[in-house]
Formats: C-alpha cells, sequence, structure tokens
C-alpha cells in the first residue's frame, strides 16, 4: 500500500515539472504553486547583497539599469566567473541565502516589477506578501550545486557594476537552458520555508520539553 | 617534492574542487534514506552529480570559496611570519588559478581586494609541532553557514538550558532549528564548550576537520554525538530545508576547562560541502 502510495506522489511530482520561457507573465506567475517544479529556459539576472541595497537606496530609473527587469528572475547568486578573450565564462553559479535581502526585497518587487526571485532557504513574511500583492514567485534552486546549475548557463551576456561592487556582486546576465529550481514560495500566501519551521518547531519544542 | 608554496596552492584546489570522501558518502546515505519521487532525494542526487563533474573538471564544488582557515603547526624555530608570508603568495595565485572567488572585502573602502588577501585574510592559526614536521590543514568554509553558526552563554533560560550536558543539547537542537534551510543542509556540527568566547568559537569550528568516520576518542562525548544527530533528524527540517530524514551528517564535540562563572558553548554549522585538506611537510 505504502509503495503504491509512493509511486502515485512521484508522478504527481512529475506531471507538476513545469518548462517555462522567460521572461514570465503575471499569468505564468498566478499558475505556480509551492512544491512545483519548475526548468527555466531564458534570461537570468542576478543581484545579492549590494545590488539590493543600491536598487533600495539610489532607486535608479529603468533607463538606467542595461537590463530590463520587468518580468524578470532576480536569481541571488555570486558567481566565479573567468575573464576570457572571447568574453565570460561561467565557473561555478549557485544561489545564495536569500534572507539576507529580506529587508529591500518587497520594495524592489513592487519597483522594478520582478516577477520570480530565485535562490536558497526561502524568504520572510515581508516578502512573502510582496509576493502575493505583484504577482511573484520564490523559485528555490539546488544549494550549493554550483558546476551542476553552471553547466545550464549557456552564456553570459552581460554585467553592470562590476568596477563598483566586484565580481561576487555585481548583476550577472545570464542565457540559461532547463535551469531547474522548485516553487517554495507563491503568489497565494504560501510558504513551504513557514510550513516545515512550523512542524520543525513543534518537533524542538518535543525534544527539549518546552510548552 | 615542490615548494611549500606550490604545495598549499594544490591544497587550495584539493580543498575546492574534491570533497572529501567521508563526506561524500553520508550524503549518500542521506539520497539513500529519502523518498523516491521527493524533492529532497532528486536535490540530493543533483548534489551528487555536482560533486563528481567539480572533482572531474576540477572547478570548485562550490561558488562560496569561503573565507580560507588554515591551522598550521610548525617546528620549533621555523619563523611564522615565513610561512604566512607563502600561505598569502599561494593565496594569490589559488585565486588566479583554480579559480577562487574573490571574497576579502576592506572594511574601510567596502572595495573587494580581488585575491582573497587582506587583513586578518585567510585566517591563519598556528601551534608548534611535536615534531621536525610542518601541518597545514586548510578549510574552505562558505559564509552562508558561518552567518548561522552560534555562540550561547549557559545558562540560557529560554532554552532551559542549564550548564550541563542537557544544556549543550538544547542550544545545538536550537542553533540548528533557527538554521532552518538557509545554509544548505544535510549539516555537519563542530561543537566548542569552554571558558571563553574567542577561545571555544575556534574549538569549535575545528572540529569540523574531523573525519565523519571516526568516532571520538572520549566515550562521554562520542555518545553524545551520537544523541545529538539523532535528534536533530527528527526536526525534519531535511536537505536543503524542502523537509525530510537527513538534516545533519555529523556532530563533532570538543571541550575545555572553563571557568567556574562562564560555560560556553559555540555551535559551528558546515553546509553540506565541508571542504577541508591537509598537507605535511
Amino acid at each position: 500500500m505504502v509503495a503504491k502510495k509512493f509511486r502515485v506522489e512521484s508522478s504527481k511530482l512529475k506531471e507538476k515539472t513545469k518548462i517555462i520561457k522567460l521572461p514570465l507573465s503575471k499569468k505564468d506567475v498566478l499558475s505556480l504553486n509551492i512544491g512545483d517544479r519548475v526548468l527555466l529556459s531564458g534570461q537570468l539576472i542576478t543581484g545579492r547583497d549590494k545590488i539590493h541595497k543600491f536598487l533600495s537606496h539610489e532607486r535608479p530609473d529603468i533607463q538606467d539599469i542595461p537590463v530590463n527587469l520587468k518580468g524578470a528572475v532576480l536569481y541571488h547568486c555570486g558567481p566565479i566567473i573567468r575573464k576570457t578573450e572571447e568574453g565570460f565564462n561561467i565557473i561555478a553559479g549557485g544561489p545564495t541565502t536569500s534572507i539576507r535581502v529580506e529587508m529591500y526585497e518587497h520594495q524592489i518587487i513592487a519597483d522594478y516589477g520582478i516577477r520570480a526571485l530565485m535562490g536558497k532557504g526561502g524568504m520572510g513574511r515581508k516578502t512573502l506578501q510582496a509576493l502575493k500583492d505583484n504577482g511573484c514567485v520564490y523559485l528555490h534552486t539546488i544549494s550549493g550545486a554550483a558546476v551542476y546549475l553552471a553547466d545550464r548557463i549557456k552564456r553570459v551576456t552581460g554585467v553592470w557594476k562590476l568596477e563598483d561592487f566586484g565580481m561576487a556582486e555585481a548583476m550577472w546576465i545570464f542565457d540559461v537552458q532547463d535551469f531547474p529550481a522548485i516553487v517554495t514560495m507563491d503568489a497565494h500566501g504560501r510558504s513551504l520555508h513557514e510550513e516545515i519551521e512550523k512542524k520543525s518547531y513543534e518537533e524542538l519544542k518535543r525534544l527539549l520539553g518546552l510548552p | 617534492m615542490g615548494t611549500l608554496q606550490e604545495g598549499i596552492v594544490k591544497l587550495y584546489r584539493k580543498a575546492a574542487t574534491s570533497l572529501p570522501q567521508d563526506v561524500e558518502d553520508a550524503l549518500r546515505r542521506s539520497a539513500k534514506a529519502e523518498k523516491d519521487g521527493s524533492a529532497s532525494k532528486t536535490a540530493l542526487s543533483a548534489i551528487l552529480e555536482n560533486i563528481r563533474i567539480a572533482r572531474k573538471t576540477e572547478r570548485p564544488l562550490c561558488q562560496d570559496t569561503g573565507v580560507p582557515v588554515f591551522f598550521v603547526k610548525v617546528p620549533r624555530k621555523q619563523s611564522q611570519i615565513d610561512i604566512q608570508n607563502t600561505i598569502i603568495r599561494a593565496t594569490r595565485i589559488a585565486t588566479e588559478e583554480v579559480p577562487l572567488r574573490p571574497n576579502a572585502v576592506d572594511i574601510l573602502s567596502d572595495k573587494n581586494s580581488g585575491d582573497n588577501t587582506g587583513i586578518g585574510f585567510p585566517i591563519i592559526y598556528f601551534e608548534e609541532s611535536q615534531d621536525n614536521t610542518t601541518t597545514v590543514e586548510l578549510m574552505l568554509k562558505g559564509s552562508g553557514c558561518e552567518n548561522v553558526s552560534q555562540l550561547y552563554k549557559l545558562p540560557f533560560e529560554e532554552l532551559k538550558a542549564e550548564r550541563d550536558f542537557d544544556g549543550v543539547r538544547r542550544c545545538t537542537l536550537d542553533a540548528i532549528f533557527r538554521a532552518q534551510g538557509r545554509a544548505c543542509p544535510p549539516y555537519i556540527l563542530g561543537i566548542g564548550i569552554g571558558a571563553s568566547r574567542d577561545q571555544v568559537t575556534r574549538l569549535a569550528k575545528y572540529q569540523l576537520m574531523r573525519n565523519l568516520k571516526e568516532k571520538n576518542n572520549n566515550k562521554i562525548l562520542s555518545d553524545l554525538e551520537q544523541r545529538f544527530l539523532a535528534e536533530i533528524n527528527q526536526l525534519g527540517i531535511g536537505p536543503l530545508g524542502l523537509g525530510g530524514k537527513t538534516t545533519a551528517m555529523g556532530v563533532k564535540i570538543g571541550v575545555n576547562h572553563r571557568h567556574p562563572a562562564s560555560y560556553f558553548v559555540e555551535v559551528s554549522i558546515s553546509c553540506w560541502a565541508d571542504r577541508r585538506a591537509s598537507l605535511t611537510w
């Protein structure tokens, strides 16, 4: 019985793998639910600590940013990239911890029309609310799988703020194919991270004998 | 036999691109334990594939090549400054050649030095060795997991943590609960207990150099390590924090004597990529 149930679950999960061509529309975003697996193809834009602080404080106009953020996937990532005569080569590019940009993200989603965030570890309440208010999702990709993911980045097509912020903190523009992720926070107010945290808190209380 | 500088460049390459076998084996076991078709199982398969590709193509298995931490044992009369300078030169070369991600940011200018060197960067701890050899151990600790490591001062009433091993257990579970999936679980924990803050943080971090397959020589600590590990895995946070059976793969405890007034516990958390390598000169 149990084995059968698992088979059903696994086929259900397979059905849920969605192939997504970027950029995302609001309709695409609303069709996604927590637990859905996605494979992304198209343009990814990176941004981490310094980019978030900069966008939040300086509020540059859309035309001053060399890439269109509307409908974009903002990938929390500080890659290793090597400059060669032919251009930039991606060496490693896994996700960084997303919660560090929690204080900025809700505003950036609203100001720049970001349709998806991607990183690891999930984000907090303010971001979850902004996902719902603006039609945006949070995607969890594979923590630490830096070369596995880099091999799905077909080309580095541009970079912004490399001089000012350095390799790890610049805004990189990637062209990706079949980049894997799981929806862990959706535009309908649900967060897989919150659900797991709640369950683990019950276990913690039991193990510590706390009320 | 090349120079020590060449040896350290090689050490960087090995630590960054090739996960120790004991850690890889533990990941393999945790992948087996997860349900077929679950997100955690799929993710762990990708992680194992990542480890294989990184080793084969000699690329860093994680883009965060971390803050390099060196634990060096030098023979009597060997100049530590000479070794320090050698490490700094090797760091610059390794950053270019491996390559490592430049991670050293100047606090004053907020600029990245570009070569992983700067004030107190990399971190180097020296000790004197018992014999005529120089031993260089290197850990590349990612900063996602450094950020969730936690220092506790016992007693800590909120957790009902008193000054005893049960108090240490409570801190350990609390630290992992707080970390959730933010720092790339399944985790490895180094725990340091002792008299002062600076001492226990270093002691805890050094525990992460220990092989997961080697048991603690002290029976009391060895039992505690197993109990803590079993209880952490009841939290259900799981690989990547997406739920599942393996939240941690190992717990290692180190102790120092303490002051009657103090009982400090550091829980140093490593991501699954516990990158370490060593050489003897």
